[in-house]
């Protein structure tokens, strides 16, 4: 049937049967959009592709550009990494959670630090009182990561660490523990998140200024092209943006902007993109409507292949790659009734799957309220099991592909991506948008945008602003997880137990050579390295860095 | 004479970069009619009691989403004290356990505001108990 029939039966259809309906009862709204504002029809059909070419935009999986999937057999090879997000209090605490976790079968780990080893600082600065342990595990020395990592081989098990300014030192610490397991750094898997510019725009645990900070972001990329062949160096993450109240296009053009940056600077530094761009990984968040978050992840691989393969040249397939680890944006999780956010947290999982993820993070119910608890954590890891296994989503390729909806959306989000990365490429680029505040007022508006439509009851939160309880039956917050406050005493004494044990003219020496490998602007992993095996702590390490480099401090949008 | 604006610091004490939740409260605020300094994320105590006594503010509101309220709340209380400004409306808001709250209310914080709570209905709040100082 051609596009003239197709015009004409639903030129009948409105005339002879919608309208009939539509007269009797109307629609729930005026109008519909999606979560980002994108105007959702009524109906879509083969008219809304036309112009488009199946071979062209979407072709097949493993192949340019990507829309269907980074690998040609994707989850009927192998499904993707179940990868939830743990660690808090002392190392002994994150070292038990995790060996319970790998015992459910959660293939791969995901450490989450405290506040303080974020933004560099030990357990025993002032500014660290109160955060350690809190919101990850506490790291100061070798000591707490041998400790994290015990029993654990590392040689099987890959782990992914969210670390930004620090990245390069808990790098370091890890490639020292395998070599204490006899794991030689060749052989270890795994992603530093090491993404500094989002710690500008969004996430805040920035330290250095923007030109140190990148360097530093480059050494590890430089450092694991040579040496750590099977790291991924840089996962370029979107997932903070939409935390701070980015919409779905919003994220993904500031993310492919990162990434644009990322690889202009590689490059300057004479590394070639075939050589480090297949390393690179990315992250974007799972929020709240479905059909456009698995456009969003079908429209990025499609435009970064584009963007890696016409702006950067890139000849080797694997460069094209848009690999991700995505997961539940913990903002759309609420405190009211909360285990609803266990179907929330499915629908995160399902648009992982359904977008076709190579790792997946699902949040616990009680996130949004304190560290989660065993069973929450198992419940977690459940839920992505039980749609691994359970309902068929993984026997097909990109199930969704075809919808003219899906594939409507894709091509939307795509074009309004587009538009963001022209306009920050005639601003300079991402870094000038970043200083110019274009960047922080875009991610406000949608923010404010969004505050607005739930605060109207436009946008309906079940729970918040649409069937809310009094009182919340179901619930207590004995149920929860308490802190335990004496994991900042306990791990201020290891510190010092540490530091009273190590060989002190050692630990002079290798921060000596830090600051001199600084002057020479040499890579810093290999004196890094040597630092942290005599259990320099990180605080130190960080100290010589601020005292060579200062420190950022970030302008404020309201 | 034209009566004082309600002058508001909005503030992010401590190591957590979560500004999201403080920044539409600021400008919920702004918009109802106040004059509100938000602090930029990762203050120190006295960063933030410096603020208050220097913008000469009649609220300071602190946003917390990591968990350390009940160590930092206590300590910038104390320094508005010793500040002499013992007197400024003190709110806090993010995520905080109901069972914090009387421990937070009973140190001196006026009101607590949990996670789903309008702005608008703290802005409501401010101007119906806020004290303003007069000149």
């Amino acid at each position: 049937m051609g596009a003239k029939e197709i015009r004409e039966g639903v030129g009948k259809w409105e005339k002879n049967t919608l309208r009939r309906t539509l007269e009797a009862s109307g629609e729930r709204k005026e109008e519909f959009f999606t979560e980002s504002g994108i105007p959702v029809k009524r109906l879509y059909t083969p008219l809304d592709l036309e112009g488009s070419d199946y071979v062209r935009d979407l072709a097949f999986p493993g192949e340019y550009p990507y829309t269907r999937g980074v690998y040609p057999s994707m989850y009927r090879g192998r499904l993707w990494t179940m990868r939830n997000y743990a660690g808090f209090g002392t190392a002994e605490d994150t070292n038990k959670r995790f060996r319970y976790l790998l015992k459910q079968g959660m293939p791969g780990l995901s450490v989450a630090f405290d506040l303080p080893t974020q933004i560099g600082y030990d357990s025993d600065h002032p500014m660290a009182e109160g955060a350690v342990g809190r919101v990850g595990v506490a790291v100061d020395t070798l000591a707490d990561m041998e400790t994290i990592f015990e029993g654990i081989p590392l040689d099987e098990v890959s782990t992914s660490m969210t670390i930004n300014a620090p990245a390069t030192v808990l790098l370091a610490m890890y490639i020292a523990v395998g070599e204490k397991q006899g794991v030689s750094q060749e052989k270890l898997m795994g992603t530093t998140q090491n993404d500094i510019l989002k710690e500008f725009i969004a996430r805040g645990t920035y330290i250095f200024p923007p030109e140190p900070s990148i360097k530093l972001v480059l050494d590890i990329v430089e450092y694991c092209y040579k040496h750590v062949p099977k790291w991924n160096t840089l996962s370029i993450t979107g997932y903070h943006f939409r935390e701070a109240g980015a919409n779905a296009i919003q994220e993904l053009a500031f993310t492919l902007a990162d990434a644009v940056l990322y690889i202009e600077k590689a490059r300057e530094r004479g590394l070639d993109v075939d050589d480090f761009a297949p390393r690179l990984s990315y992250s974007l968040g799972c929020h709240r409507d479905l059909f456009e978050e698995v456009a969003k992840y079908r429209a990025a691989r499609r435009l970064f292949a584009k963007i890696v393969k016409e702006r950067f040249q890139a000849k080797k397939a694997a460069s094209y790659l848009f690999r991700t680890y995505s997961g539940s944006c913990g903002s759309t999780l609420i405190p009211q009734q909360p285990l609803n956010n266990i179907v929330r947290v499915t629908m995160h999982a399902l648009m992982g799957i359904l977008g076709g993820h190579q790792a997946i993070h699902t949040a616990c119910w009680d996130e949004g309220y304190a560290i989660p608890t065993e069973a929450s954590a198992r419940l977690a890891l459940r839920t992505q099991q039980i749609l691994a296994h359970e309902c068929g989503l993984c026997d097909t390729i990109d199930p969704l592909a075809g919808s003219y909806y899906v594939e409507h959306l894709t091509d939307e989000i795509e074009r309004q991506a587009s538009e963001y990365l022209k306009k920050i490429d005639d601003m300079g680029g991402i870094l000038a948008a970043i200083q110019n505040g274009f960047v922080y007022k875009e991610i406000q508006r949608s923010s404010v945008e969004l505050q607005r439509r739930i605060d109207s009851g436009e946008k309906t939160i079940v729970g918040l602003n649409k069937f809310t309880m009094e009182d919340e039956e179901g619930f207590e917050e004995k149920d929860i997880f308490e802190f335990d406050p004496h994991a900042e005493i306990l791990q201020k004494e290891k510190l010092a137990s540490v530091k009273a044990r190590r060989n002190g003219e050692e630990v002079t020496h290798a921060l000596r050579s830090l600051a001199e490998a600084i002057d020479r602007n040499e890579n810093l992993m290999p004196t890094i390295i040597h630092a942290v095996k005599q259990y320099a702590s990180l605080g130190e390490i960080c100290g010589v860095m601020r005292e060579k480099w200062g420190e950022f401090r970030s302008p404020t949008y309201i | 004479m034209g009566e004082r604006k309600i002058r508001v610091l909005i503030a992010k004490v401590g190591l957590d970069g979560h500004d999201r939740g403080a920044k539409i409260v600021a400008r919920t605020l702004s918009d109802s009619g106040m004059e509100v300094i938000f602090t930029g994320i990762r203050q120190t105590v006295g960063e933030v009691v410096n603020a208050a006594v220097q913008e000469d503010v009649d609220v300071v509101g602190m946003s917390f989403l990591s968990g350390d309220h009940l160590v930092l709340v206590p300590k910038v209380l104390k320094g508005l004290k010793e500040a002499g400004r013992g007197d400024v409306m003190v709110l806090v808001g993010g995520v905080i356990l109901k069972g914090h709250i009387p421990q937070l209310l009973g140190m001196g914080v006026q009101k607590v505001f949990l996670p789903g709570i309008p702005p608008a209905e703290i802005a409501r709040y401010i101007k119906g108990n806020v004290v303003s100082r007069s000149r």
